[in-house]
């Protein structure tokens, strides 16, 4: 009796996600990969003329180059934000004054109030040759310094982005540590760096992980901060796909691009579900 | 010799504008069970956390084993610590909890495992080091948080109220458990608890701590027979304190009661003229006996506790609380009885201890 109560509780709480999900992320992706397999007319629509010879384009070697270019970005995105957010959420979680933790992670969500692209011009009056931060260089003498339109300018402002988006989950798994571990393992001889290792790291493995698919699985998508930072020099697989449907109108094409990138996050998160999993399980 | 001594000289410690603990210097024999006893906030915890190195003295000199720790961190600190909450590590099996110090010393895995198996023996849960620790009920829990401890073999070994947490039953388990252990062990023990009970039933020597300072220190009976000042009487269940006045010190000591009873002690320290407070234990009371000191009065209440009654006696202003043992009575509420007891059993108690002055 309680069991079913509660089971049709559960479904008519999750029914209202659910339905959108199925519809918006399983109708999109279904549509995707309809399109994916048919061939581009000569209008820039789709042909019914199905076949794999989008997906056979997709692996040729200026393609792949592409994507690894984009998972190395994810990558470098993703180990940024954790060396830089892990620091934060120790000292906003366990060191920070507790009045003003809340304060404090308002402002850590504050940037979300002004639009991805705006304070991504931002960054662009800041970096570009007559930029603040050149004008700041010549002010003082020294010669100005070529700083957009690289990979590195695309990193930061990628790590900038998505920086929040892991504070938030590793605050959540750090604030929930019981400080009487830390004290239990330095009296058991642990130096500050075993507690670290050996504690607190595999305790806040679950907001970690969280926060790493968080950051990685938009950077892998980017196409903002490529194309605005990185001066489309350089081709993600996020401004590609975008390029397929905008400019080239190639949607075939465009449509196995993405589709096969959001198969293959899923497939690497199935892969890797026990580690990701179990990273906590230090057992002895 | 001196492993396992502990010397406190001296020590402070202040969180911000409260002072938790005072100026205190105590000496712990190596081998020695000594007991902070004290109610919450007395700075018995915070006492034991500097012993351990998890917190720093404001001032005072820490030495351990005759060597001075005060500015060692924790982790080399020959002392390892039973915790409140048993602060056991989620993420590691009951022997991958007792093993953690092993593997923080660097020792070999072919040195750990038997130590680990030896340890869980000890405390009588060998086989169980497979387990999740949230598998375990709060006994067993208490028992790995022993062994982890206890496998590094400390110089001292520090428990910060282990048995709170438990209820009454696995509490009288635990006590013949850490007494045994600590006969076994030999270790010098540093236990800390807001229970009279367990302080008087475990401790060689037991430090009653009130507001930061040392109360009264003492074996069990010295503490339990011959409280010195009316916190550690209350604190240790005396129920009969009275304030007064010294009237003479030849022969017995008479003093007078503020509301006017006369009685006498022969216990020693009495100053003719002192205002103080005297108190009885309701066991050393009884009705119509012997004893010098006689008490008119008029029954009130009866609370029966099985082995004994508690009678409320009201004399005048005063109101008693006398013991009577034996599950019977002829009594009932409203007679007049006389309330007796021996000069040896009124008690000279003195106001709190003074505070010495901060630096």
């Amino acid at each position: 009796m309680v069991a079913a109560r509660g089971h049709r509780q559960a479904v008519l709480l999750l029914a209202p996600a659910v339905l959108l999900l199925v519809v918006l992320v399983g109708g999109s992706q279904a549509l995707m990969l309809v399109a994916s397999l048919g061939r581009r007319s000569a209008y820039g629509g789709v042909t019914h003329d199905w076949g794999l010879q989008n997906y056979l384009r997709a692996l040729e070697p200026l393609y792949v180059r592409v994507l690894a270019r984009s998972v190395g970005l994810a990558a470098a995105t993703t180990i940024a934000c954790l060396a830089l957010g892990y620091p934060v959420a120790y000292w906003l979680a366990r060191r920070a004054p507790p009045a003003m933790r809340r304060t404090l992670l308002v402002l850590v969500i504050l940037p979300f109030w002004t639009s991805f692209l705006v304070r991504m011009y931002a960054w662009m009056f800041l970096l570009r040759t007559e930029g603040l931060v050149n004008l700041a260089l010549g002010a003082i003498g020294l010669p100005a310094l070529s700083l957009l339109y690289n990979p590195a300018a695309v990193l930061l402002g990628q790590v900038y982005g998505e920086l929040p988006f892991i504070i938030l989950p590793l605050y959540a798994s750090l604030e929930k540590l019981d400080p009487e571990l830390l004290d239990a393992a330095a009296d058991l001889g642990a130096a500050p760096g075993q507690v670290l290792r050996r504690v607190v790291l595999p305790l806040t493995w679950p907001g970690i992980v969280a926060g790493s698919i968080l950051v990685f699985i938009p950077s892998l998508g980017a196409y903002l901060a490529p194309d605005l930072l990185g001066g489309a020099r350089y081709v993600y697989v996020g401004s590609l796909i975008q390029s397929q449907f905008a400019v080239a109108r190639d949607i075939p094409f465009g449509a196995a691009l993405s589709f096969a990138l959001s198969a293959g996050v899923l497939l690497a998160l199935w892969l890797l579900r026990r580690p990701l999993r179990a990273g906590a399980g230090e057992s002895a | 010799m001196g492993r396992g001594a502990v010397s406190l000289r001296g020590v402070s410690k202040s969180f911000g504008t409260v002072t938790a603990v005072r100026d205190v210097s105590l000496d712990v024999a190596p081998g020695e069970f000594l007991t902070l006893l004290g109610p919450s906030g007395c700075g018995k915890t915070t006492l034991l956390r500097m012993i351990a190195g998890l917190e720093s003295p404001g001032s005072g000199r820490i030495l351990l084993s005759e060597r001075d720790v005060t500015d060692d961190p924790p982790h080399r600190r020959p002392v390892n610590t039973v915790f409140q909450h048993y602060a056991l590590f989620p993420h590691r099996t009951v022997a991958g909890n007792v093993a953690f110090g092993l593997e923080m010393a660097g020792r070999a895995r072919a040195d750990i495992v038997p130590r680990v198996e030896r340890a869980l023996e000890m405390v009588r849960l060998s086989g169980m080091g497979s387990r999740r620790v949230d598998q375990l009920s709060g006994g067993q829990r208490q028992r790995v948080a022993l062994a982890r401890a206890v496998v590094l073999e400390p110089e001292v070994l520090l428990l910060d109220e282990p048995m709170s947490a438990l209820d009454r039953k696995l509490r009288e388990e635990m006590r013949a458990e850490v007494k045994s252990l600590h006969r076994r062990l030999g270790t010098t023990f540093v236990f800390v608890t807001h229970d009279q009970e367990e302080a008087l039933a475990l401790s060689d020597r037991v430090v009653v701590m009130n507001d930061g300072v040392i109360e009264q220190m003492g074996s069990p009976a010295e503490i339990y027979d011959v409280p010195r000042t009316r916190f550690v009487a209350e604190f240790l269940a005396v129920r009969n304190i009275l304030p007064a006045e010294v009237q003479s010190v030849d022969g017995p000591a008479v003093v007078r009661t503020e509301n006017g009873l006369v009685l006498r002690s022969t216990a020693g320290g009495f100053v003719a003229g002192e205002r103080l407070w005297v108190g009885v234990r309701p066991e050393r009371m009884s009705f119509d006996g012997a004893g010098e000191n006689r008490v008119a009065g008029v029954l009130e209440d009866r609370l029966f506790l099985g082995d004994r009654s508690e009678w409320h006696v009201r004399a005048g202003v005063d109101r008693l609380t006398v013991s009577e043992p034996g599950t019977s009575t002829g009594r009932q509420t409203g007679d007049a009885v006389t309330v007796t007891f021996e000069t040896a059993a009124l008690l000279r108690l003195v106001g709190p201890a003074r505070r010495p002055p901060l630096p």
